[in-house]
C-alpha cells in the first residue's frame, strides 16, 4: 500500500512539474469548449441576403418584416433583375435571395395560393439548407397568423418544435460531443504517454528489476490521471453550465458517474497503446488517430450515424465515445435517469473490463 | 556459494541474426567485485540484462544468488541492484525524492539502510533538493548508484557506471565500490575503461560476445607470453611502420607516447635493424604489459582466428 501511494505521489509530481503536461490537461478543454462553444458554431447568424419584393402589398411586406426581426438574417431590399442577383451570388456577396411576385397578395387571398422564389448558394449545402428552412419556417409561421381570418378550410400549417434545443442553439449540441473527445483525448494520451515515457528513458528497466507488480504500476499510472479528468469534467461541466448555457437537466451525480466510467475506459485504452508501442511520438500518434478520428467522426455528434454507410454504422459501435455521448444527451440534455442508459452503461463499462484485462495481459514484464 | 554462473549462456537478436553473446560461461564468486571489460558493443550490457531476468536466454541456463533467471525471476528481481548504462532516473525528481521513491518501491526506508549509501549520499546530500536531471555527470551516477543500493542488495550489477564520469570522480567511485565488498556485497560491473580493470577482484575480457579470458587482473597480465617493449624513436609513425615490417615482430602498436613491441627475435637485433632503417634518439625498454595490452593481444589473436577461419 505505501509503495502504490509512493507511486502515486510520484505520479502526480511528474505531472506538476511538467508545464507541457499541464497546458495539454487543463488548457486544452477549456480552449475546447470554448472554441466549439462560441466560434465553431454552425448556427448562422445575420447571413447576407436580398429580398427583392415585385409585389409591394401588405402580405409581403410583413412577411419581410418578420424576415428583418430574425437575428439570422442581415437583409438588403432592393429590385434586382434576375441577372443581377446571379452575380452578387457569384460573388459571394449574398447567401440567399428571396423573392416575391408581382400580386402576391392578391394571389394568395384569391387563389389561396402564393409562391415566393428562395434562392440558395447551395455551394455550402448546410447553409443554404438551413438558410432556406428558416425563410420557410417564418412563411409558416405568417400562414398560420392568416389562417385563423383565412377561409380556405384545406389549408396546411406544419408544426414543427424543435425539442430540447428550441432555440437551435449550437452548444447544447457540442457540449457532449466535447466532453467526449475531451475526456478520450487526454486520458488516452496522458496514460499512454507516461508509461512509454518510463520505457523510453530507462527507468522501466530499473522498475521491472525489482518487486514491483505490474497491475501495481497500471493502477499507479491510472490513478492521477483519473483524479486530473474528473477535476477537468468539472471544469468542463462548469463552463458549459455558465459560460454557454447549457443546462444540466439530469442528475449530476449519474453524469459524473458516466463520466468516470468514460474516463475509465479511456485509461485503460492508453494503456493498452502503452503495451503496444515503445516511443512517446508512436503513443502519441497512436492515441490522437485512433482516438481523436473516430471520436470526431463516428461518434454522431458531428455526423448522424443513421446517415452512414453500414459498415461504419458497425464499426462505430466500437468507440467508446458513440455510447458516451449518448448518455450525455440523454441525461444532460434530455434529463433521462439510468434506467433509459442502463445499456450503454454496460456496453462501456465492458470496453473498460476488456482494455484493462489486454493491457494487463501485453504487459511486458522484461524487455522483449 | 557461487554468486553468479552462467553455463554456455547464448542469447541472439532480430530472430537469431544478430548474435550478442555467444556460449558464455563464467562464475563469481560470493563477495567478489568482477569486473566484466570489453569495447562498446562486446555484448556487456546483454550479460547484465540477462543476469538481471530483463531478457530471456536463448539457450544455457543462469543463476544469481543460486535462483534461475527464467524461473525464478521474480525472486532476483528482490535481491539484486541494477544500475543500467543509461542514466534511468527520474529527471524531474530530485534527489531525495528519487532515493525515497525507490526505497519505498523495494519496501524498504532511507534510515533503514542508510549505513550501506551514507558514504555516498554525503557527497550529494548538499544537493538534495535539486532535481536529478539538473545534476552533474558523477552527482547522477552517485545517485543511480545509492537507489541500487538502498534495498541492500545481495548482488549488485553495474553497468559501465563510470562512462561519462571525470577521472576524479572515477576514482571515488570505485573506492566506493571497495567499501560495498566489505559489506558483503557481490558486485558485477562492467567498463570499457581499461585502467579500470586492476580494481576488479577478477576480471573478464570479453570481445564480440566472447568471454576470452577470466582471471585476476594480474594473472590476467602474468599469462601475458611475450616479453613487452617500450620503443620511442624521433620519428614514432616511421618507427611504427617499420617495425610493423620487421619479420620478428609478434605485435606493435602505438600505446601513449610509446610503441608497445613484442618480438620472437631479441633486443639487440631489433636496435640493430633500428639503425638500419635510420632511426636515431632510440629508447627501448621492457615494460610489464597492462589489461589493455592483454585484450589488444587477445584481439589480434581472434582477429588472426576468424582470418584463418575464413580461409579454410
Amino acid at each position: 500500500m505505501k509503495q502504490l501511494l509512493s507511486f502515486i505521489r510520484k505520479e502526480f509530481i511528474h505531472v506538476w512539474r511538467d508545464p507541457k503536461t499541464l497546458v495539454m490537461l487543463f488548457g486544452f478543454p477549456i480552449v475546447q469548449i470554448v472554441l466549439f462553444g462560441f466560434a465553431l458554431t454552425n448556427e448562422i447568424k445575420y447571413a447576407n441576403i436580398v429580398v427583392v419584393d415585385n409585389a409591394k402589398d401588405v402580405a409581403s411586406q410583413q412577411i419581410i418584416n418578420k424576415i428583418e426581426g430574425s437575428k439570422f438574417f442581415s437583409v438588403q431590399k432592393t429590385l434586382m433583375t434576375p441577372s443581377a442577383i446571379d452575380a452578387a451570388f457569384k460573388e459571394g456577396k449574398i447567401k440567399l435571395a428571396v423573392v416575391f411576385p408581382v400580386n402576391f397578395n392578391t394571389d394568395l387571398l384569391h387563389l389561396n395560393k402564393a409562391s415566393i422564389q428562395v434562392i440558395a448558394d447551395a455551394s455550402d449545402p448546410n447553409t443554404a439548407t438551413q438558410l432556406s428552412s428558416y425563410i420557410t419556417t417564418i412563411v409558416a409561421d405568417y400562414q398560420a397568423q392568416l389562417s385563423p381570418t383565412m377561409s380556405a378550410p384545406y389549408s396546411i400549417v406544419p408544426e414543427v418544435r424543435m425539442l430540447y434545443n428550441p432555440d437551435l442553439k449550437g452548444a447544447p449540441n457540442f457540449v457532449p460531443g466535447v466532453m467526449a473527445m475531451v475526456l478520450l483525448l487526454v486520458c488516452v494520451m496522458m496514460t499512454s504517454v507516461s508509461i512509454v515515457r518510463e520505457k523510453e528513458l530507462g527507468t522501466m528497466e530499473i522498475l521491472l528489476v525489482s518487486p514491483v507488480k505490474p497491475l501495481m504500476v497500471i493502477i499507479a499510472k491510472a490513478i492521477p490521471y483519473l483524479v486530473l479528468s474528473i477535476v477537468n469534467l468539472g471544469v468542463i461541466l462548469v463552463l458549459s453550465v455558465y459560460a454557454l448555457d447549457v443546462p444540466i437537466k439530469g442528475s449530476v451525480l449519474l453524469l459524473v458517474f458516466e463520466s468516470t466510467l468514460l474516463i475509465l475506459t479511456a485509461l485503460a485504452l492508453g494503456l493498452f497503446i502503452s503495451t503496444i508501442t515503445s516511443s512517446q511520438q508512436s503513443a502519441m500518434f497512436a492515441s490522437m488517430l485512433g482516438m481523436m478520428l473516430p471520436t470526431m467522426l463516428l461518434s454522431g455528434y458531428l455526423f448522424p450515424i443513421e446517415n452512414m454507410p453500414v459498415v461504419l454504422q458497425v464499426i462505430s459501435n466500437i468507440v467508446p465515445a458513440r455510447w458516451y455521448y449518448v448518455i450525455v444527451k440523454a441525461v444532460m440534455l434530455k434529463g433521462l435517469g439510468f434506467a433509459s442508459i442502463w445499456k450503454e452503461t454496460l456496453i462501456l463499462a465492458g470496453m473498460a473490463v476488456f482494455f484493462t484485462g489486454l493491457s494487463l495481459r501485453n504487459f511486458k514484464i522484461r524487455l522483449e | 556459494m557461487n554468486a553468479i554462473t552462467l553455463n554456455n549462456i547464448t542469447k541472439t537478436y532480430n530472430k537469431g541474426t544478430v548474435l550478442a553473446v555467444d556460449d558464455v560461461s563464467l562464475t563469481v564468486e560470493k563477495g567478489e567485485i568482477f569486473g566484466l571489460i570489453g569495447p562498446d558493443g562486446a555484448g556487456k550490457s546483454t550479460i547484465f540484462r540477462l543476469l538481471t531476468t530483463l531478457l530471456l536466454p536463448d539457450k544455457g541456463t543462469a543463476t544469481v544468488g543460486g535462483l534461475d533467471v527464467v524461473k525464478d525471476f521474480k525472486a532476483i528481481r528482490g535481491i539484486v541492484g541494477y544500475m543500467p548504462g543509461k542514466f534511468s532516473l527520474y529527471q524531474d525528481l530530485t534527489v531525495e525524492e528519487n532515493l525515497d521513491f525507490f526505497a519505498t518501491v523495494f519496501k524498504t526506508t532511507i534510515e533503514e539502510n542508510y549505513h550501506l549509501i551514507k558514504d555516498i549520499y554525503v557527497q550529494i546530500e548538499p544537493f538534495k533538493d535539486r532535481r536529478a536531471g539538473k545534476l552533474s555527470g558523477g552527482m547522477k551516477q552517485k545517485l543511480a548508484l545509492c537507489c541500487a543500493l538502498i534495498h541492500k542488495p545481495e548482488v549488485l550489477f553495474l553497468d559501465e557506471p563510470t562512462t561519462g564520469v571525470d577521472v576524479v570522480s572515477r576514482r571515488e567511485f570505485w573506492e566506493m565500490l571497495k567499501r560495498l565488498k566489505q559489506q558483503g556485497i557481490t558486485i558485477m560491473v562492467s567498463t570499457s575503461y581499461m585502467d579500470e580493470a586492476t580494481m576488479c577482484d577478477r576480471i573478464g575480457l570479453i570481445l564480440n560476445g566472447k568471454v576470452l579470458s577470466v582471471a585476476s587482473p594480474e594473472a590476467t597480465i602474468k599469462a601475458y607470453p611475450e616479453q613487452l617493449y617500450g620503443v620511442k624513436a624521433n620519428s614514432i609513425y616511421h618507427l611504427l611502420l617499420d617495425l610493423r615490417k620487421y619479420e620478428g615482430t609478434i605485435n606493435c602498436y602505438t600505446f601513449g607516447e610509446y610503441l608497445h613491441l613484442s618480438i620472437t627475435t631479441n633486443e639487440e637485433q631489433v636496435r640493430k635493424y633500428l639503425q638500419e632503417k635510420g632511426h636515431t634518439d632510440v629508447e627501448f625498454k621492457a615494460i610489464e604489459p597492462t589489461v589493455e595490452d592483454c585484450f589488444i593481444r587477445l584481439l589480434k589473436h581472434e582477429d588472426e582466428q576468424g582470418n584463418s577461419n575464413k580461409d579454410k
